[in-house]
């Protein structure tokens, strides 16, 4: 039991799960889970997948995947930062692959949303296998916040 | 030969990408193919209802762009390319120029300079309207050697 009215932080997680994982049906399609939140962060996990690996040698994700889960979060990222349900749309995302996934290991992005305007949002990202100062891959991206149309908040 | 290094050596001497897409797990999960028309590499994402990023929209997400683009520009190395060993992404940027329908992608890509080490490619996706279209990228490959 809880004396304190605000809700609990894994209710806000299911909630979150609930309209940004779970309404996206592609971040549905990867099992795209909430690792973490706080204000203008982010952080969402992959689980690993036999039907999602590129080199079935290596059994590593394809990067197609990782790219998404960054841009997933990265978009997560934008709208925990809005002060108003807005739409939003990436305009560009840069994903430098710093070194290879391993297999049999669930992928983390965190996703900062550094500086939002009026019409844009700029975000950092890293994703890793648990340790950020190890990434996998490191990116950067820019969204369009739109002025009207709240309906359709959960765009990425 | 593994399997991979198998299915490109077939693609580089029937023009044949089955075997290599049968070959990546993720291809077939997200729909992706490639076919050599007029000699040279078209990429196809097919829609399916799981490509979509906003339901109320009705608009794929964007990460399964970046996805295509960066596999058809594999594509376009591994048929173009000196080895049959796939190439390394170093990066990738894509810009998205406008929303994307519920339908199915085509993608075409070009060297911007293929060196011994490293190529530059650039990719264009777009669906009904080739003059239109809906993300360009910009990549940077590591060539593998055999």
């Amino acid at each position: 039991m809880t004396d304190s009215f605000l809700p609990q932080k894994d209710e806000i997680k299911r909630r979150l799960e609930e309209r940004y994982v779970d309404a996206v049906p592609h971040n549905r399609a990867l099992n795209l889970r909430v690792a973490d939140y706080r204000p203008e962060h982010l952080s969402l996990c992959l689980p690993y997948r036999e039907d999602l690996v590129g080199n079935p040698e290596t059994r590593v994700l394809h990067g197609g995947c990782i790219t998404s889960l960054i841009d997933a979060t990265c978009g997560g990222a934008v709208i925990l930062s809005l002060a108003a349900p807005r739409r939003i749309a990436t305009l560009d995302l840069r994903i430098d692959y710093v070194r290879p996934a391993l297999p049999d290991q669930e992928v983390i992005c965190d996703a900062h949303c550094y500086k939002i305007t009026r019409d844009v949002a700029f975000v950092r990202a890293t994703a890793h296998h648990g340790d950020k100062l190890s990434p996998i891959a490191t990116s950067s991206g820019t969204f369009v916040v739109f002025r009207r149309d709240p309906e359709s908040e959960g765009e990425s | 030969m593994t399997k991979t290094r198998d299915a490109v050596a077939k693609l580089r001497s029937t023009g044949d990408f089955t075997a290599l897409q049968e070959a990546i797990p993720y291809a077939r999960f997200m729909g992706i193919t490639a076919k050599i028309v007029d000699d040279d590499v078209l990429g196809t994402m097919r829609y399916s209802d799981h490509l979509i990023g906003n339901s109320l929209a009705q608009k794929l997400h964007g990460g399964t762009l970046g996805a295509f683009m960066e596999s058809t520009a594999i594509f376009k190395l591994l048929w173009h390319g000196e080895t049959n060993a796939v190439p390394k992404t170093i990066n990738i940027t894509v810009e998205y120029l406008r929303g994307a329908d519920p339908a199915d992608v085509l993608a075409r890509a070009e060297f911007t300079r293929h060196g011994r080490r490293v190529a530059n490619v650039r990719v264009f996706a777009w669906q009904s309207d080739r003059e239109r279209p809906v993300a360009v990228a910009t990549a940077h490959f590591l060539l593998v050697p055999d």
